[in-house]
């Protein structure tokens, strides 16, 4: 049985915040790129620069693309062939989160009580969520989310005869209402099946996907084009002023559910939807 | 077109700006979000004084990451402005003449521009690193238990924002997508 210390966990928890926040994937730069040659709108095309260029600075001055460094959304997927020594998987990802926050100097976004609301001073606890999995690699991936995408998530138990328009409706709605707040150009992550929660947590998994990647079941597939071309005829545009690129991709995740339902949930992320992984 | 404009704002400028239009703003605005908003409104309630001479002032809706040594502040983009409606139009009323922020206002909001004379500017969200490069001085002036939400007083040069609501009340969000709309059969 493989062993990995507790305080590897911590460190490596502690770059990839650090990492998710500074560093803009490619497969996201790529689509910004592309959205500056296609966008119809002069204001949405200048608004696009604006991010590619932020998204420079972030880097090469190690500093977050957005103020907003998120609630730390970290997903751990754990060989059922791993042991962890000297300390407490979950307490080892909350010390990996306060040490990246403060060595990074990354906004603290999290309050202790959603009604008392008192800052934690150090953004734990972190939304941990664990998976085990065949083999012995522990694989962390950590996703800062910015809460004004995460405001204009929605989940939906449609009936399966609401089938396929039902679940077009409600996403492109979703979308619609969402407007300008959640700093389009957006990726718009959907999960389909499961029960309620089930749908929630495909929904968010989608996000983690590269957005040049497209779903391999083919009537998926053809759903999330259908989609992005729906959710770009809104007009809502670059930064919500207007325009042609409303979102860079729709990710959307399946999975089997009960006969009696079709649970739809879309979590909406912004242009700066950032993820970073590591295997130990 | 850009245009430059100082900050305070006279009447005469809210005059001149009009939705669309493309501004570097530079001088003093107040970095406010929730918790100050909140405050503030307490104060008002208790009959006290405010931190700050509202009128002709220009509020920023932000919540800035904290400044690695050398840098004058962190990441520092807008937030949702629509969280601050609730407390927007009494600060109008008492003079508050532009706000930079992101995303659609209410019809209070709009009305009481419409009123008093205010705009109200979008800068792009999740620029935050590019807009702290605009961003030369800032300290905290009240409430600093808030921490990232504290109010703070900052000199913003050449300030990248557009006018997404002018004082006329014309709004860039109900005009702007109305123009690229497209309906997309979903055969």
């Amino acid at each position: 049985m493989k062993t990995i210390k507790a305080e590897r966990v911590i460190e490596t928890v502690e770059d990839l915040c650090i990492k998710a926040n500074c560093s803009l994937n490619s497969d996201i730069i790529e689509a910004i790129s592309e959205a500056i040659k296609n966008e119809e709108s002069p204001a949405g095309r200048e608004a696009l620069k604006q991010i590619k260029t932020n998204s420079e600075i972030a880097f090469f001055e190690q500093m977050p693309m957005c103020q907003d460094t998120g609630m730390t959304v970290v997903f751990a997927e754990i060989g059922q062939d791993i042991r962890i020594i000297g300390g407490d998987l979950g307490d080892a990802i909350n010390e990996g989160v306060r040490r990246g926050y403060l060595k990074g100097y990354l906004r603290k976004s999290v309050v202790d009580d959603p009604i008392l609301r008192t800052n934690t001073g150090d953004n734990t606890p972190a939304v941990i969520h664990y998976e085990i999995v065949a083999g012995e690699n522990l694989k962390l991936t950590v996703a800062p989310k910015g809460f004004g995408s995460e405001n204009m998530s929605a989940i939906k138990m449609l009936k399966p005869s609401d089938g396929l328009a039902g679940i077009k409706e409600f996403v492109v709605e979703t979308v619609d209402k969402a407007g300008s707040n959640p700093c389009p150009p957006v990726i718009v992550g959907v999960g389909i099946g499961g029960t309620m929660e089930k749908a929630a947590l495909i929904a968010k998994k989608a996000l983690l996907r590269p957005i040049d990647i497209r779903n391999g079941k083919r009537h998926i597939r053809e759903l999330e084009e259908l989609l992005l071309k729906m959710i770009n005829g809104l007009g809502i545009g670059p930064a919500g002023i207007g325009g042609s690129n409303t979102a860079l991709a729709v990710n959307i995740e399946v999975y089997p559910t009960h006969i009696a339902g079709l649970p739809v949930a879309v979590n909406i992320s912004c242009h700066a939807t950032r993820h970073a992984e590591a295997f130990l | 077109m850009q245009k430059k404009i100082e900050t305070p704002i006279d009447q005469d400028t809210v005059k001149r700006l009009s939705t669309g239009d493309s501004v570097l703003l530079s001088g003093i605005v107040f970095i406010a979000r929730d918790a100050a908003h909140k405050k503030i409104a307490e104060m008002l309630d208790r009959g006290e004084p405010l931190p700050i001479d509202i009128r002709g002032q220009v509020i920023y809706y932000a919540g800035p990451c904290p400044a690695k040594p050398g840098q004058v502040i962190g990441s520092c983009g807008p937030t949702t402005s629509g969280r601050m409606d609730a407390y927007a139009p009494r600060l109008i009323k008492l003079g508050l003449a532009g706000m930079i922020g992101k995303g659609t206002r209410n019809t209070e909001v709009i009305a009481s521009m419409k009123d008093h004379g205010a705009v109200y500017f979008c800068a792009v969200g999740g620029t935050g690193a590019l807009l702290a490069k605009c961003i030369v001085s800032q300290e905290v002036i009240a409430f600093p238990e808030l921490g990232t939400e504290a109010l703070r007083k900052a000199e913003i040069k050449d300030f990248p924002v557009i006018v997404a609501i002018d004082g006329r009340g014309n709004d860039i969000y109900e005009t702007g997508r109305l123009r690229y709309k497209k309906t997309v059969c979903d055969a």
